[in-house]
């Protein structure tokens, strides 16, 4: 068991972390116009960054997600990505479905 | 101060078809049982959420504190697995811009930034007037902000009932609504490119580097991306 100081610390500190990257955002952006090309370069940085984080918590995940087989990630993956194009973009059905395939394939 | 007509846009965003309240709540449920595992408190794991509210982040943290990491060790390896929201604020907030509005709006609800909400602005922002638009933000921030805190402690609360199975159903709810969600956003060739680049090379670079794994397959795609799409007209 990790004691409570050390987590109030943890906390904060992973807070300040989070937050230097928001704000020197924030502060850039200040300076960066729309049309410009610096814009679309941060543009696709971001996306390509996002896709691969991403890519990571699917075939390297952290966490519980861990403890499912590559696979059966890649499978339901595939599904809900078919279901969302199949239902026209409707994201509630297959991030449900997500979580129940998952469960149920896990479980048996 | 706040436009209300467009703030409320910004909030309704949680409704509908297209609501990312189920798979915020999913993944903060499942972060809440995690924390509890890691021995927080109720306290401690909704603060987590209201102070740094980006979920790879606090799994760090947690995994980081129960193989006995430095306070130290845990900064570097939050900031670079949150530096991804550096680009993202860059590439969201000039959009939001309008020299009407005052700076503290931008420096306050930067906090807001996430990659669900994020989304979000990136998909609707276009229908909304560029003066209120920073108003629009900080709807859907107060909107996914407040789900996810409010489902840290319920996933807290519910620790007990959450069987292992349940967890991890619960745990591929996110990463299944952001695939969606960029595919979604894949309307161009330039953001075509970036997402199955990034896709592909953030698990190969991590084999090299399990750190900087994000950050460098994120220049290398991104710039690609840039380089190549832009040579294509788009």
């Amino acid at each position: 068991m990790v004691s409570s100081q050390i987590i109030i610390l943890a906390i904060a500190a992973t807070s300040v972390a989070t937050f230097i990257s928001r704000f020197m955002g924030a502060l850039t952006s200040e300076k960066v116009s729309v049309k410009s090309k610096v814009f679309q370069w941060f543009n696709c940085v971001a996306y390509s960054t996002l896709a691969a984080l991403l890519g990571r918590m699917i075939i390297f995940p952290a966490g519980v997600l861990a403890d499912s087989t590559l696979s059966l990630r890649v499978f339901v993956l595939v599904i809900c990505i078919l279901v969302f194009i199949v239902s026209k973009k409707n994201l509630v059905i297959p991030t449900i479905l997500s979580a129940v395939l998952l469960s149920f394939f896990n479980s048996i | 101060m706040i436009n209300p007509k467009t703030f409320f846009q910004g909030l309704k965003s949680l409704k509908g078809s297209r609501s990312p309240a189920i798979p915020l709540g999913a993944c903060f449920i499942a972060l809440g049982a995690l924390l509890k595992d890691a021995g927080f408190n109720l306290k401690q794991s909704a603060a987590s959420s209201l102070f740094t509210y980006a979920l790879p982040g606090q799994l760090v943290m947690a995994e980081s504190l129960l193989v006995g990491a430095s306070i130290v060790n845990i900064f570097i390896a939050v900031w670079l697995v949150n530096f991804r929201l550096y680009p993202m604020t860059v590439s969201l907030f000039p959009l939001l811009d309008h020299k009407s509005q005052p700076k503290w709006k931008y420096y306050l609800s930067c906090h807001f930034l996430a990659v669900t909400s994020w989304l979000i602005a990136k998909d609707g922002y276009k229908k909304i007037d560029k003066k209120h638009r920073i108003d629009f933000w900080i709807g859907i921030g107060i909107g996914t902000w407040s789900t996810a805190i409010i489902m840290t402690v319920v996933g807290y609360l519910s620790a007990d009932y959450l069987n292992k199975d349940m967890l991890i159903g619960l745990a591929i709810v996110n990463p299944v609504y952001f695939f969606c969600m960029m595919i979604g956003a894949m309307k161009n060739f330039s953001v075509s490119i970036a997402v199955v680049g990034g896709t592909i090379l953030g698990p190969f670079i991590y084999l090299i580097s399990t750190e900087w794994a994000l950050l460098f397959a994120g220049l290398i795609a991104g710039t690609i991306a840039f380089l190549f799409g832009g040579k294509n007209g788009e």
